[in-house]
């Protein structure tokens, strides 16, 4: 393919990097200026939402470098989420496993239940810098949606929130919470009727409404300058992270793993560890029942380049371009895309993607509830069951970090289903 | 199945309107109600149109309402393809000179390979295309594969684009300026938004290619409307519903309207 032609940029002015600069001497990573990741990213999406989009990230670069919005953030991150969230030595699932130590870096402690708090308090006060009165979210597994719901009604700003009917249902939990919390739930019924078609109705509505509404995309998807701002959002789990490592045993993990759907919490921690060469990383996608031939949401692992939802990443797709159904047990990572943040660091090797089934999964849920009394949410679970191997296969003197991204009290219905509880 | 690709469809279409003429464009979804029936569709239309605009389906169609969405997943459902839907395009076009311009998402292009598609869809004689997911920022690759084939990009501009980037985008643009009347996705509406004129106007002095509006005209009235300023419109859901209707003939009623409101004889 040859390079495009050289063409004058649309981001004015050129953003830095400030927030991940200012507090953290790694992790810095960020787009280019057309809004790219190495060859994915990027902005496709309608002219109609074209304008809207460049003054979102005119907002977010005068933002980023304001030592006031900085204040507040971190006010909202410890008074409103109570940040820092502990990390925790799981000594018990150590012991069990028989391997290297486990830590966790508990986001399910994060207020609303999942790290997804981190990317929609800052994202509203975005909301009210660009004198926008009305945000929209999709949501899959409902974490994000109740947490642009919390954000919302904290400012007190209408929401509104498309979710797919089949996790309307597999979800019910936190449809009821998105709704006591004051925002509107609209289920979808296209397509497979989960978290790529909730995105489809979002963008559809935001085309309609841009103008007074801001939408608060969950994860690092989406058209520049969502991968960017939603991934600096989310760093400083990573950053809190590696403080605590170093203060709690005086070194880096050797692993770091976390579950990747759109892949907003493996950014979030990640990024704390990319400049740091000895730090293995992983990433878990889901492989669904893991049987031949049946979907599953593993975009990265056989997936090809493609675009969808304004971005060029890894995606399921037939021959033809169609996209192709995913599916996953767990709702927040039934999706057949990724972020394009993670497609350059599966290309530039920096981080392996690994899989975990369904099964695989449940398994990681009950092992770690009944051994240290923590219910994960099922897409954590995934990045569980491969750091419970990755423990076994390093050897006791080693430390593996695992981002335990939220708390699974929303899927006791699906694992007592599955168990027969 | 080669058709002539030496087809300029800026010219073609501004030496009509230099007569006069107001154009009008049907949009159809590629395939239906039956590959047969889209290519008779296709050849019946033409006689009153200057152009027809094939959408050939994606599964996820953002910038579509209800009507077209509803008209994609039939589509994909009766087994339509790309390669599929160019060769029906090919076979209506040895019947008519009417030129087809492509409406579709970047994924099945991307996925073809924007060189492999572009050399397809001149084979079927295709004269332009309409990728809404892809904008000005994006298109540079793209518009160089379609000029070195001979077809034509065919920029949009929103209510929403300011005067300096409309201007960039009307002098960007190729076989004709596409004007997008409101803010939201295809649909019906029943009446114009003031802001399609205005955006007609901030468009005209930087194009001498025809300026189309599109997205919501659906009656013969409005169509009359938008082309008090503008040198023609494109009609899609209100077609496509009379087409899942298995209304053909109220598509070319339809269509016959909308000529004879746009240029009363």
């Amino acid at each position: 393919m040859t390079p495009p032609r050289r063409r004058p940029s649309f981001w004015e002015p050129k953003y830095t990097d400030v927030m991940s600069a200012r507090s953290a001497p790694a992790g810095v990573t960020s787009a280019d200026t057309r809004g790219r990741w190495g060859e994915y990213g990027g902005v496709f999406v309608p002219e109609s939402l074209m304008e809207a989009l460049r003054q979102l990230e005119a907002v977010r670069v005068e933002a980023w470098t304001d030592p006031e919005f900085h204040a507040e953030l971190d006010r909202l991150n410890r008074e409103v989420i109570g940040r820092p969230t502990p990390l925790y030595l799981a000594s018990r699932l150590t012991t069990k496993v028989g391997g290297a130590r486990i830590w966790l870096k508990r986001e399910d402690m994060a207020f609303t239940g999942a790290h997804k708090i981190n990317n929609t308090l800052g994202q509203l006060l975005l909301t009210l810098r660009m004198g926008k009165t009305r945000v929209l979210a999709e949501t899959g597994a409902g974490m994000h949606g109740v947490a642009t719901a919390a954000a919302a009604a904290y400012f007190g700003i209408p929401c509104l929130v498309y979710m797919g009917a089949e996790d309307t249902r597999r979800q019910s939990h936190n449809v009821a919470r998105m709704k006591m919390l004051g925002a509107e739930v609209r289920p979808v019924t296209n397509g497979s009727e989960t978290l790529k078609d909730a995105i489809n109705e979002a963008l559809r509505e935001w085309v309609s409404t841009v103008e007074t509404t801001h939408y608060v995309i969950g994860s690092v998807v989406g058209p520049h300058p969502y991968p960017q701002m939603v991934g600096d959002l989310q760093s400083i789990i990573g950053r809190e992270a590696r403080g605590q490592m170093l203060e709690l045993t005086g070194k880096l993990p050797d692993a770091v793993v976390a579950c990747v759907g759109g892949g907003s919490n493996a950014i979030g921690i990640f990024r704390g560890f990319i400049d740091d060469a000895g730090v293995r990383i992983y990433g878990v996608e889901a492989a669904g029942t893991g049987a031949k031939g049946a979907p599953h949401s593993a975009a990265i692992g056989l997936g090809r380049p493609g675009v969808l939802h304004g971005a060029r990443s890894y995606l399921l797709q037939d021959n033809d371009g169609q996209i192709l159904p995913a599916h996953s047990v767990a709702p927040g990572l039934d999706y057949p895309g990724v972020g394009p943040e993670h497609s350059m660091l599966k290309d530039n090797g920096r981080v392996q993607y690994l899989t975990a089934t369904d099964a695989d999964a449940v398994a990681a849920f009950r092992t770690l509830a009944s051994s240290e009394g923590i219910l994960p949410a099922l897409e954590s679970s995934h990045a569980v069951a491969r750091g419970m191997d990755l423990a076994r296969s390093l050897g006791k003197d080693g430390d593996v970090l695992v981002c335990l991204s939220g708390r699974g009290d929303k899927d006791v219905d699906i694992v007592a289903g599955m168990l027969g509880l | 199945m080669s058709v002539d690709i030496q087809f300029d469809l800026g010219a073609h279409l501004k030496q009509k309107v230099s007569e006069g003429r107001k154009l009008v464009v049907p949009y159809l979804t590629c395939g239906l109600p039956s590959p047969g029936e889209f290519v008779d569709l296709y050849v019946k239309l033409a006689e009153s149109a200057d152009a027809i605009e094939v959408g050939i389906p994606f599964s996820d169609p953002v910038m579509d309402g209800p009507v077209i969405q509803e008209a994609s997943v039939r589509a994909l459902e009766a087994g339509v393809t790309v390669d599929g839907c160019l060769g029906l395009i090919a076979e209506a076009l040895k019947r008519t000179s009417t030129p087809a311009v492509v409406m579709t998402y970047y994924n099945p292009v991307h996925s073809a390979g924007l060189e492999t598609f572009a050399e397809k869809a001149a084979a079927a004689g295709v004269s332009g295309l309409i990728v809404p997911d892809l904008p000005y920022e994006e298109c540079a690759e793209l518009d160089q594969a379609l000029k070195d084939k001979g077809l034509a990009l065919i920029q949009l501009v929103a209510p929403t684009t300011p005067a300096e980037r409309a201007s960039m985008l009307a002098a960007a643009s190729r076989g004709w300026v596409y004007v997008v009347s409101r803010m939201g996705v295809t649909g019906l509406q029943d009446s114009l938004a003031s802001a399609s004129a205005e955006v007609v106007d901030r468009v005209k002095p930087h194009t001498d290619l025809p300026v189309l509006v599109g997205v919501g005209i659906s009656t013969g009235e409005l169509a009359g409307e938008a082309c008090r300023v503008a040198d023609g419109v494109i009609v899609g859901t209100a077609v496509v519903k009379r087409v899942l209707e298995d209304d053909l003939p109220g598509v070319v009623s339809l269509i016959s309207s909308m000529r004879e409101a746009v240029n009363p004889s």
